[in-house]
Order: C-alpha cells, then sequence, then structure tokens
C-alpha cells in the first residue's frame, strides 16, 4: 500500500502498523510526535495502530525557531 | 548601619507565567544559530530559563542519529516553548501545537502566533483569537504574539491567556520599541504578564521595553544575528536586568528645565 508521510509518496507493507513505520524509519526511541490524517496518536499507542491505504502521516520534531 | 553595607534591595519576585516562577526575564529562541553548540552558548550567556522551538517535519531518510535541538537545550535544564511560527491560520497552529504536545510529554505551556503574510509577519489577529480559544479550552496555557492593540490584548485576556506578548516592531527587523504609548496602554491594563515578543535590535531596545514596565521581553534575531551572538546574549541579560531595576526603581520625571546637582552653599568663587 502507499500512504502519505510528511506530504511525500511513501510504500508500506500492507498492514503495517505506525511502531513499524517508525522503527523502520530507525526514529524509534528519538524524540519526534505522529499524527495519522492530523489526528495525534500517542507513542502508547503506536503498536496497536494498523495504517491504511493513503493515512496522511506527520512525524514531527523540535528544531531551532523564533 | 557600617558604611560598607549595601542597602538591602528588594528583591524582584521574579516572572510568574501560568503558575511557574522565573528568574528571568529575558526568554529566546532557538533559530538562526550558525549550529547547536552556539545555541546553547548563547542561550546559556543569556540567562534565559524558558527557550522557544519549532515544530517541523523530519526530512526522512536524514540521519536520525544527528544530534537534536532537544540535546542542546534539554527539557530538564530548559522550560521548552513550542511555537506556531510559519502557521497562516488558526487550524494549522492548534494542530502544530497538539503535536508539539505530545513531543514534549504533555508539556502544556506553548507560544502561539497566527500570521498575516509573509511580508510584514504581523499577526492575523480574528485567527489568532479563534486559536487561543481552542488551545485554552484544551487545556493548554497560551502564550499569545500579537498586534500592539489594547483591545485585542484584552479579547485575549478574557479569553484565558497566560500572557500577552504584542510585538514592539515587526519581526527580526531590530526596529525597537516603536510604539511605546500602545505597549504602555496595554500593560496599564493587563492581568496577565505582557512580553514584547519582536522587534528588539540591541540591547537599549529590551531596557527600553522593561523600563516601560513589561514583564519580560522574547527575543531571538537580535541575538542570533548578531556579529557576536554570545556577547549579545550577556548584553540581552543584562539589559533586560537593569531595565526592570530602572522601572522598580521610578525614574524621575521629564522636565525642560536644568536643576543643578551640587548645592549652591558654600562655593569659593
Amino acid at each position: 500500500m502507499q500512504i502519505e508521510l510528511n506530504g511525500k509518496p511513501h510504500p508500506l507493507p500492507d498492514g503495517a502498523t505506525l511502531d513499524q513505520l517508525i522503527a523502520g524509519l530507525s526514529l524509534a526511541g528519538k524524540a519526534v510526535a505522529v499524527a495519522v490524517n492530523r489526528q495525534v496518536v500517542p507513542s502508547a499507542q503506536w503498536p496497536a495502530r494498523a495504517l491504511a491505504e493513503a493515512d496522511k502521516v506527520d512525524v514531527v520534531r523540535a528544531i531551532g525557531g523564533g | 548601619m557600617n558604611m560598607n553595607d549595601a542597602p538591602l534591595l528588594i528583591e524582584d519576585k521574579g516572572l510568574t507565567i501560568a503558575g511557574k516562577t522565573y528568574r528571568s526575564r529575558l526568554l529566546v529562541g532557538s533559530g538562526k544559530y550558525k549550529d547547536l553548540d552556539e545555541t546553547r552558548a548563547a542561550t546559556v550567556a543569556s540567562g534565559a530559563e524558558i527557550i522557544t522551538v519549532a515544530i517541523r517535519r523530519v526530512n526522512i531518510g536524514q540521519d536520525p542519529n544527528a544530534p537534536s535541538l532537544l540535546d542542546a537545550v534539554p527539557p530538564s535544564e530548559f522550560t521548552i516553548l513550542p511555537n506556531t511560527a510559519g502557521c497562516y491560520n488558526a487550524a494549522d497552529a492548534v494542530y502544530t501545537l497538539q503535536l508539539a504536545r505530545e513531543l514534549l510529554g504533555g508539556h502544556k505551556l506553548v507560544k502561539l502566533e497566527v500570521l498575516g503574510d509573509e511580508k510584514t509577519l504581523f499577526p492575523n489577529m480574528p485567527e489568532t483569537l479563534k486559536a487561543a480559544e481552542t488551545l485554552v479550552k484544551d487545556g493548554f496555557d497560551v502564550m499569545v504574539y500579537c498586534s500592539d492593540d489594547p483591545i485585542q490584548a484584552r479579547m485575549l485576556e478574557d479569553l484565558g491567556v497566560a500572557a500577552v506578548m504584542p510585538l514592539a516592531s515587526l519581526i527580526g527587523s531590530g526596529m525597537g520599541i516603536l510604539n511605546p504609548w500602545n505597549l504602555s496602554l496595554i500593560i496599564e491594563q493587563a492581568r496577565v504578564p505582557v512580553l514584547v515578543d519582536a522587534g528588539v535590535g540591541t540591547a537599549s531596545d529590551a531596557a527600553i521595553a522593561m523600563e516601560l514596565g513589561c514583564d519580560g521581553v522574547l527575543m531571538n534575531t537580535a541575538i542570533a544575528g548578531a556579529r557576536d551572538p554570545i556577547r549579545m546574549a550577556r548584553a540581552m541579560k543584562l539589559a533586560v536586568e537593569a531595565g526592570r531595576e530602572a522601572f522598580l526603581a521610578g525614574r524621575i520625571p521629564r522636565k525642560f528645565a536644568a536643576s543643578p546637582s551640587s548645592p549652591m552653599a558654600g562655593r569659593v568663587a
């Protein structure tokens, strides 16, 4: 299936969970926050959160800014 | 009294925002530094306890082990103030801060800014008010970048924001305190802290803001863009302290007449 990750198409195996997506990006344990279709998903819920075709996922972090 | 004893000054009670008291009245941004070492060094030199950060999408494919901002200025050491810089409507701003709250482990203190256009970076006040209302209802402590309009500031206060932060001049412009009279009107009526956010260019600007009675000053470019950011950070720390002391001390009134500092009696002339 294909999801949209940070605004760009991203292929994923069917039925992949949010946890698997984050691990695949080597971001497990990093200071990031995640939302699916603009709903924030707390990290404790990542393993149970299956992704679906065309889901829009945002993965964000803190960077320098005023 | 021993002549060497300095008289006891009443200590500044500090800046209380959403129930927490900070010694420093200077808040700093973390943008525009050349690297994370400089970010940290300038932040430490400024004495600031609250530091703003931006929330952005991770660059997919970038080294996930590269040092991150929160390693340089960790939440264990500083109060992190996530902002909504770059948001042009209420929905995006609220979404950004919901992500920030999750990122920072349930952290509630945030800086709201909803911009009007790219040329001026002036706040879009209708969208700012809308976002502030949603965020307050959702339990956030919201510090709000706003226009220097006392009516808009009062509307924000009535919504229950934690602080109002009028611009002194355009973001990043370094033009200083352009309308001290409007700031004074906002300060006079305010029941929440008033911080100047945006426009400070150099130390005297920060001192003027504090002398007017502002509770604090938030700045980024004035420090990060200086030739020597770490030195400017220290200058700003001293300026904010000096301005606060002058405000508490109470300045002499301006009058268009001279008044000699030395007594007239006993002159040899």
